[in-house]
């Protein structure tokens, strides 16, 4: 067991390694080295990157310092805005990014979990013809066609929610909803289909041999084994979720990491954009990580490798 | 049979017909099968795949999902109790206490994710009024009594951490755990390596004497019928051909059918050495079934009644019944080996172990 | 015991005839006939069809025979509602979003296209390889997918767009290097299983050539998941694009696709809503036909199902 965990860890930073330097080289093959033209940078940011990438220095050692940096928790500081650095726009954003995609998932799982075993259960019946409906609408409705609708409709025709913003409970509804939608609608599918596979499972036809109700052999036998795919999936999704959503974040005008990546871009950004992919891979690593550990709690099996 | 007329056999199954409503059409997987079982006898259903002998297991207990799967008459009486009439809550107390089941592929038919243990406590837990305490001690009585060492040990594994043949004993100490009155085991050693299905017959046949518990076994190899059954009834396409004692079938076999298996079955330690004779054709289509018997297409002794009629199953010396046209006065007499008296002992002798 | 008695000439053997017996009595089908004939009995799949076929060709002629051009602009007639004269209204330059709708489906339909075409040959090509050759260079090559999947796709492709800038090229190069991922896991899962099966062993001792077993087996078996994965990959370009193009990072102007026409009428959401309603209900329908398709597509395409 502790062979597996250590595994996983050394894979974990291996990936993390190449993802990093991976960014370290798109940055640095950017047409044009905005980086050395004078013109694009102001004088004192100027200074400032110099001392904190080392930019007068050989590539390698570049390189050696960016990695150092991160190695402290210093993720870099803006090419664009003096004062600015990643590390600030992450404590600012993250937590809000993190808040947000948390209750998403939190209302994607709990919800899909449910629905996919409502349709399974029911499969042929009406509620599954629903799930089925909702999750074909979820997964065919762009994002941003539902933050609109819901934005149109919720809070500039009903008025029940501010159209946009942050701060209070109310203003986190209709995002979290919009970004909570499209999850409901993958999870409950795969969770339909990996229900069904289970249920043709031979060890059912043990259990209903055993004298189990429906409902014992649903929740003793099935629903563990079918909730697997959904823990694989489960990780990278909070991972991609909690760090910030790109479309909603900007619809509802949510200041979190999404919104001001998105800013970063448009603004070329280049070192800002660097430091919150790197943010990015690690979050992401961290939860695939943690992902593995889960399923090693759950499917036994797992242990034997 | 006349001599105690009101006395129930523990099982008995009367006409029964299935059908699976399936894409293609109505497929009549069982048609019109009777059977029945004595308390603590071991019946064997034979067949080859695709007969109906797994329906007509499962259909005992009411495994076979529904849609598709359609009881479209008959009885399955269980000491008198037909079963068939049972509602979804009577029949969940059948099964397990007085009915227990075990399947063909024991690498599949145990919870991947629960512990060997539970899985064999759950039925206890659901069937009688006992502390866990209680099931636990149970639980592992069983384990040891179906030959596994270090039951205490075995009970918090999981089953990947078991051999085949070591779950399937483990899924015979969950079938025998509530101590049904009928054990149905279907295929239980065809997934397994021979040298396992032997120690795995041993243990029914162990059990049986220990525990008095009915068996159907449900299978294709004749050699494990030769080894395990009281009687056997063979089935060909939904339909029992021909049933009788072991030794009936064995050495008077009367259908053609029954001939054929015997004929493609190995017959070791005996010395002869013709070779084995594959039945020719496949079995009727039962979207589809023939009028006349089934097996007359393939049939070498057929006959144009064949192709018309059904045949009625008639009684023959010795308990026997057969399904076939060649018991009819007109027939024409076969002479074969069966018939004659001279074939069947090789099989009977060569595969029954002391 | 029967109504009319038996008489003994019908007890005259017959004879069995050992050819008729094998002979199968369903009539064969080819995998694709079959295939095709599930598919034509499945309705939502071929109602999808129908409506993917006529956005194909309306996209193709509406911008063709239309009396207004997408990028001219017409102060007269601004952020109009839906009339006789634009079926669905103008926008803020007063342009004809009808027209605009459909040059929008020629871009995004051309970028999804382009790119899942790239995504095909570059997964087909990897997974290919990597299945063929496995042990260590499949261990390698998979660490690989995997580090490309650890980065959500909408992220690579912000940041390739940031190293090529914004335009059609980029998107199309940024979507198509960040999707092949699930195409080269499905090819290679694929691969691995055939060169363990039975059949292309059997080939294979039968003197079955390396040209043989892979126009013979692997592709025929490997079709079907390819054409499947295809299908849901399309909306998903789609959908990349229209995400990016929502936000501002797709295809310059004037050109018009999907995403951008929505931007353009999300900032107009709460006064003119129709000016979203119409590139989002396109979006939405394509992505709908082509996710039912997909589904049609499986059923009729997977061997285990097949009947």
């Amino acid at each position: 067991m502790t062979k597996y965990v250590i595994k996983r860890l050394l894979i974990a930073i291996l990936t993390l390694w190449i993802i990093l330097t991976a960014t370290f080289v798109l940055m640095k093959s950017i047409p044009g080295d905005p980086f050395a033209n004078e013109k694009m940078i102001l004088p004192e940011i100027r200074a400032n990157m110099e001392a904190k990438y080392g930019l007068d220095k050989p590539l390698i050692e570049q390189y050696v310092i960016y990695m150092n940096n991160l190695l402290h928790g210093d993720f870099g500081v803006s090419f664009k805005y003096k004062n600015r650095s990643v590390n600030s726009i992450i404590e600012t954003g993250f937590p809000v990014s993190c808040a947000l995609g948390l209750s998403a998932c939190f209302i994607g799982l709990v919800l899909g979990v449910v629905f996919g075993i409502l349709a399974a259960i029911k499969r042929g019946k009406w509620p599954d013809y629903l799930v089925i409906f909702i999750s074909i609408l979820g997964v065919s409705v762009p994002a941003f066609v539902f933050a609109s609708l819901f934005q149109y409709f919720f809070a500039a025709k009903l008025k029940w929610f501010p159209v946009s913003g942050w701060g209070t409970l109310a203003t986190m509804v209709l995002p979290a909803l919009a970004l909570g939608f499209r999850m409901v609608a993958y999870i409950a599918r795969m969770m339909r289909t990996s229900m069904l596979d289970v249920l043709s499972q031979d060890y059912i036809k043990t259990a209903k041999a055993k004298g189990l109700t429906q409902l014992e052999i649903i929740t003793k036998h099935t629903i563990r084994n079918a909730i697997m795919p959904i823990v694989t999936v489960s990780g990278s999704m909070i991972a991609s979720t909690m760090v910030g959503s790109f479309i909603v974040e900007n619809i509802f005008n949510v200041p979190g990491m999404g919104k001001y990546l998105v800013n970063a871009v448009k603004d070329s950004d280049y070192t800002m954009i660097m430091g919150m992919t790197a943010f990015y891979a690690i979050i992401m690593i961290l939860m695939m990580f943690l992902v593995d550990i889960v399923y090693m709690l759950v499917d036994p099996r797992v242990k034997m490798d | 049979m006349s001599e105690n007329k009101d006395r129930k056999p523990l099982l008995k199954i009367e006409d029964l017909h299935v059908s699976f409503m399936t894409y293609a059409g109505r497929v009549q997987a069982v048609r019109g099968v009777s059977l029945s079982m004595e308390k603590g006898e071991i019946l064997a259903v034979v067949g080859e795949s695709g007969c109906g002998k797994s329906v007509t297991a499962q259909t005992i207990l009411q495994l076979n999902p529904s849609p598709p799967s359609v009881i479209e008459g008959g009885k399955i009486e269980l000491e008198g109790r037909d079963l068939i009439k049972c509602s979804e809550s009577e029949m969940r107390k059948v099964r397990g206490r007085e009915i227990s089941m075990i399947f063909q592929d024991p690498m599949t038919s145990l919870n991947p994710t629960a512990r060997v243990g539970n899985q064999i406590m759950e039925g206890i837990l659901k069937h009688q009024k006992v502390s866990r305490k209680q099931a636990y001690d149970r639980a592992v009585e069983m384990l040891r009594l179906v030959g596994l060492s270090n039951p205490e040990q075995r009970m918090r594994q999981y089953p990947h951490e078991f051999s085949g043949g070591m779950r399937q004993r483990a899924m015979i100490a969950m079938a025998l755990v509530c101590d049904p009155k009928i054990l149905i085991a279907d295929e239980p050693t065809t997934a397994l390596d021979v040298t396992i299905q032997s120690q795995i017959v041993d243990l029914m046949l162990e059990l049986r004497e220990k525990l008095k518990t009915g068996i159907l076994i449900i299978t294709h190899d004749m050699g494990v019928v030769a080894d395990i059954a009281d009687r056997v009834a063979v089935m060909y396409a939904g339909m029992i051909v021909e049933s009788g004692d072991v030794q009936e079938i064995f050495y008077h076999p009367k259908h053609p059918y029954t001939w054929g298996l015997l004929d493609s079955i190995p017959k070791p330690g005996t010395g002869r050495t013709d070779r084995l004779v594959p039945i020719d054709g496949t079995p009727p289509d039962l979207i589809y079934p023939p009028k006349g018997c089934p097996f007359a297409a393939r049939c070498d002794y057929c006959m144009k009644i064949c192709h018309e009629r059904m045949p009625e199953i008639t009684d023959a010396a010795g308990g026997h019944q057969v399904r076939c046209w060649l018991q009819h006065e007109y027939a024409p007499k076969v002479e074969n080996r069966y018939t004659t008296g001279e074939g069947g002992e090789d099989h009977a002798a060569g595969s029954h172990r002391a | 015991m029967h109504a009319n008695p038996l008489s003994r000439d019908q007890f005259e053997r017959t004879l069995k005839s050992t050819a008729a017996l094998n002979e199968i009595k369903r009539p064969a089908t080819t995998y694709w006939k079959d295939a095709w004939r599930r598919l034509k009995a499945n309705p939502v799949a071929m109602v999808s069809l129908v409506v993917l076929a006529l956005i194909v060709v309306l996209a193709i002629l509406v911008p063709v025979f239309s009396p207004y051009d997408y990028a001219t602009q017409d102060t007269k007639s601004i952020n109009q509602a839906p009339s006789a004269a634009h079926w669905f209204g103008t926008d803020t330059l007063g342009r004809d979003v009808f027209v605009r709708c459909w040059v929008g489906a020629r871009v995004s339909l051309l970028i999804a296209l382009v790119a899942t075409l790239i995504n095909v040959i570059i997964g087909v090509l990897y997974g290919g390889i990597s299945g063929y050759f496995g042990g260590r260079v499949d261990m390698l090559m998979m660490r690989g997918v995997e580090i490309i999947y650890t980065i959500p796709d909408l992220l690579w492709v912000i940041m390739l767009m940031v190293i090529m800038g914004p335009g059609l090229k980029t998107i199309i190069i940024a979507i198509a290097i960040t999707g092949w991922g699930s195409m080269a896991r499905l090819v290679r899962g694929q691969v691995l299983q055939l060169k363990q099966s039975e059949y292309v062993m059997a080939s294979k001792t039968l003197g079955g050539g390396f040209g043989r077993i892979i126009f013979k087996h692997l592709i025929p078996n490997t079709m079907g998941p390819i054409i499947i994965d295809l299908t849901f990959s399309i909306p998903s370009a789609i959908f990349t694009e229209a995400s990016l193009s929502y936000l501002g990072l797709g295809i310059p102007v004037p050109l018009a696709s999907w995403g951008t026409l929505a931007n353009e009428g999300a900032k107009m959401l709460l006064l003119f809503p129709y000016q979203l309603l119409f590139p989002a209900l396109l979006i939405s329908l394509t992505m709908l036909g082509f996710n039912l398709l997909g589904d049609g597509l499986r059923d009729a395409l997977d061997p285990r199902l097949r009947k």
